[in-house]
């Protein structure tokens, strides 16, 4: 089964409770067949925003199209988009295979065709086995799967999916997300994706859309939103890092990094200046040791606090003289060392590895 | 060991492990219930064949005597459609109270609770009050001009439905909304998203999940039909009587096998009804399956 998949657009979407603003100026086009993932803290919108898209929530304003028609005046039942909740909703009283074989009987498709094509989304999960058992006689990993082939049997151009694999223990998460993206290769809707959980977000989408307090605050491939995080929450929702303070010096155009004793060099665009306050961000792994007489942009000496032993990897949290802690990752072969507690140490880091981020959200401080 | 110590010793065992375990709580009802249901019920069934010797005098009687065939016909028949009315008035209800806020649905429930909180012969004779010659209906339509002379609506089989099944109603709709409030509410809404109409969402989704409530409310409101009493004898006209009415009679009267042997067919008939009407919800729910797996 292969499906074309949608172009789905959000043009300044707004939902308001009362006071509470749930969603603000929420625009976003997907490509036909993207997997989009709306990824952000609870409370940020996220599943607001697939609410409106399924029709289970009015917009308060804005539009919403599907291939370039508006769907915010159809019925929920009319919009022809596929789901997968989080806790699965598959029907109690209903075998697994009628479960599957729902919405096609819903559209009035004939028995027999109804049951072949429900029978062949259950082998594309391979879970034809169960298509005579109830759904409380299966597994967590086999009632989402489940789900998920009644999510795209009537072959919708949009899958939406709310935290579909929250409910998973950890392993079984990672497997889904394998079959996950495997499927998604061979169906070939579009789907959008909602999510808590920034590296699964990471891991599945083609975007992903980070959302706070009901806005966008980044939209962007994975690889662009952990390298080149657009402020300062980004960089924390998004993968570990480290923030160094940041103060501009207007005469010389570089940033000072009080708490490093350092400064590196500004592109004119960023005023440290104007605003909110301002912070580098440096991930872990972008901070090396630095040998004997060797010198990278940015040097400093630390003292180790803790080390993580993760096998082909040690994660350290280390302290400045001052007394701040960061974090730095080495990877190791066998013969490398481990630092062990107090140990002194050299680091450094290059000055393209220090992004420049605002925080941008003073409320959030 | 020789073979009766072991069994004391198993015996003794079993004691321990019952004492151990928190099921010795169910020892004072099974107790309770051994003693004064179980046992009159027993009492009641023997003494309705037990006349001086084994004798079948009391259901002959009841057999050939068309006045008693008539009552138990009537109250089969009042019961079965008290019941059906009670369903098809309280579900909806208990649908309506659902499906609000939290907060509003304590308020709705607590309304309906009230009225059971009173006893039922005072309920009775509210609607006495109501449905009287010189009652509040007759009054309120004779000053609105609508009839000249009072209607006739006491001691009539319309008042003894009236009454019962606003009785009756509570029940009906506590049984509905404890079974509705056990539905996943994403389920309706999945089944929306994947194309059924709400028709077809509340047909094939959420009456089959709440058919259970819709049951067990039928039955218990049968099974108190069936023993009603006091409603029928108050509002109810000569020809409105039942027959735990008749039954109550007959122990006056110190007929005390036939009126066991009257309970005795109340009992038997109540349990077949519920059994047949389990039987055909069973075939009823769901969408038709598209089968099975090849």
């Amino acid at each position: 089964m292969t499906v074309g998949g949608a172009t789905v657009e959000f043009e300044k979407i707004r939902k308001t409770y009362g006071d509470f603003v749930a969603v603000d100026d929420f625009t976003l086009t997907t490509e036909p067949g993207e997997f989009v993932t709306l990824l952000g803290p609870s409370g940020s919108g996220k599943t607001t925003v697939l609410n409106m898209l399924a029709g289970f929530t009015d917009a308060t304003a804005g539009d919403i199209r599907v291939n370039g028609q508006s769907v915010l005046s159809v019925p929920t039942e009319k919009r022809n988009v596929g789901m997968v909740f989080q806790h699965y909703s598959l029907f109690p009283h209903m075998s697994v295979l009628d479960n599957v074989a729902f919405p096609l009987r819903m559209r009035s498709v004939a028995r027999a065709e109804a049951r072949d094509r429900a029978l062949k989304a259950l082998a594309m999960v391979q879970l034809e086995s169960t298509a005579d058992r109830m759904p409380d006689q299966l597994s967590g990993g086999q009632k989402q799967r489940v789900a998920f082939a009644r999510g795209v049997v009537f072959e919708p151009p949009v899958l939406l999916m709310d935290e579909p694999l929250g409910a998973l223990d950890l392993k079984l998460r990672e497997a889904m997300q394998l079959e996950l993206k495997q499927i998604h290769k061979t169906v070939g809707c579009t789907i959008i994706f909602v999510t808590h959980d920034q590296s699964e977000a990471l891991t599945l989408s083609d975007r992903i859309v980070v959302m706070r307090d009901g806005r966008i605050e980044q939209v962007d491939t994975p690889n662009r939103i952990y390298d080149r995080p657009a402020n300062k929450f980004v960089a924390e929702f998004i993968g570990q890092t480290n923030f160094f303070a940041l103060e501009s010096e207007p005469s010389t155009g570089a940033g000072n990094l009080p708490e490093l004793g350092s400064s590196i060099p500004l592109p004119e665009s960023i005023d440290a200046r104007a605003g909110g306050d301002w912070w580098v961000s440096v991930r872990p792994e972008k901070i090396l040791r630095i040998a004997e007489g060797a010198e990278r942009g940015i040097n400093f000496d630390a003292a180790i606090d803790e080390a993580l032993f993760l096998g082909n990897e040690v994660h350290y949290q280390a302290s400045l003289p001052g007394g701040r802690q960061l974090q730095f990752r080495e990877q190791r072969g066998p013969d490398t060392p481990l630092l062990a507690r107090q140990a002194a140490v050299r680091l450094g880091f290059d000055y393209s590895d220090a992004i420049p981020v605002a925080d941008t959200h003073p409320a959030s401080a | 060991m020789p073979a009766h110590s072991f069994r004391l010793l198993s015996l003794g065992i079993g004691i321990v492990k019952l004492l151990r375990s928190s099921d010795w709580l169910i020892v004072p009802g099974v107790l309770l219930l051994a003693f004064f249901f179980v046992a009159p019920t027993v009492e009641i069934a023997l003494s309705s064949i037990f006349d001086e010797g084994l004798t079948g005098k009391h259901f002959e009687r009841f057999a050939t005597k068309g006045a008693y065939v008539e009552v138990f016909r009537r109250t089969l028949v009042r019961s079965v459609w008290i019941g059906i009315l009670c369903v098809l008035i309280g579900y909806p209800i208990a649908y309506f109270i659902v499906h609000r806020s939290l907060r509003t649905q304590v308020f709705l429930m607590l309304l309906i609770l009230v009225p059971l909180w009173t006893s039922i012969l005072i309920r009775t004779y509210a609607w006495m009050v109501v449905l009287g010659r010189e009652g509040i209906v007759n009054n309120a339509l004779i000053w609105l001009g609508l009839i000249d002379k009072p209607l006739r609506m006491m001691f009539t089989t319309g008042a003894v439905y009236v009454a019962m099944i606003q009785i009756l109603l509570p029940i009906a709709v506590i049984a509905c909304y404890s079974a509705m409030t056990e539905i996943d509410r994403t389920l309706p809404r999945a089944a929306k998203v994947l194309g059924a109409s709400p028709w077809k969402a509340f047909r094939h989704v959420f009456l089959p999940l709440s058919l259970e409530g819709a049951l067990t409310s039928f039955v218990i409101v049968f099974m108190l039909s069936m023993g009603f009493f006091i409603t029928p004898a108050l509002v109810g006209g000569r020809k409105d009587a039942m027959l735990a009415n008749v039954i109550a009679h007959n122990v006056e009267q110190l007929n005390w096998g036939f009126a066991s042997a009257l309970a005795l067919l109340l009992l038997v008939a109540t349990i077949i009804v519920i059994v047949v009407v389990r039987l055909l919800a069973n075939r009823f729910v769901g969408v038709r399956s598209v089968g099975m797996a090849p």
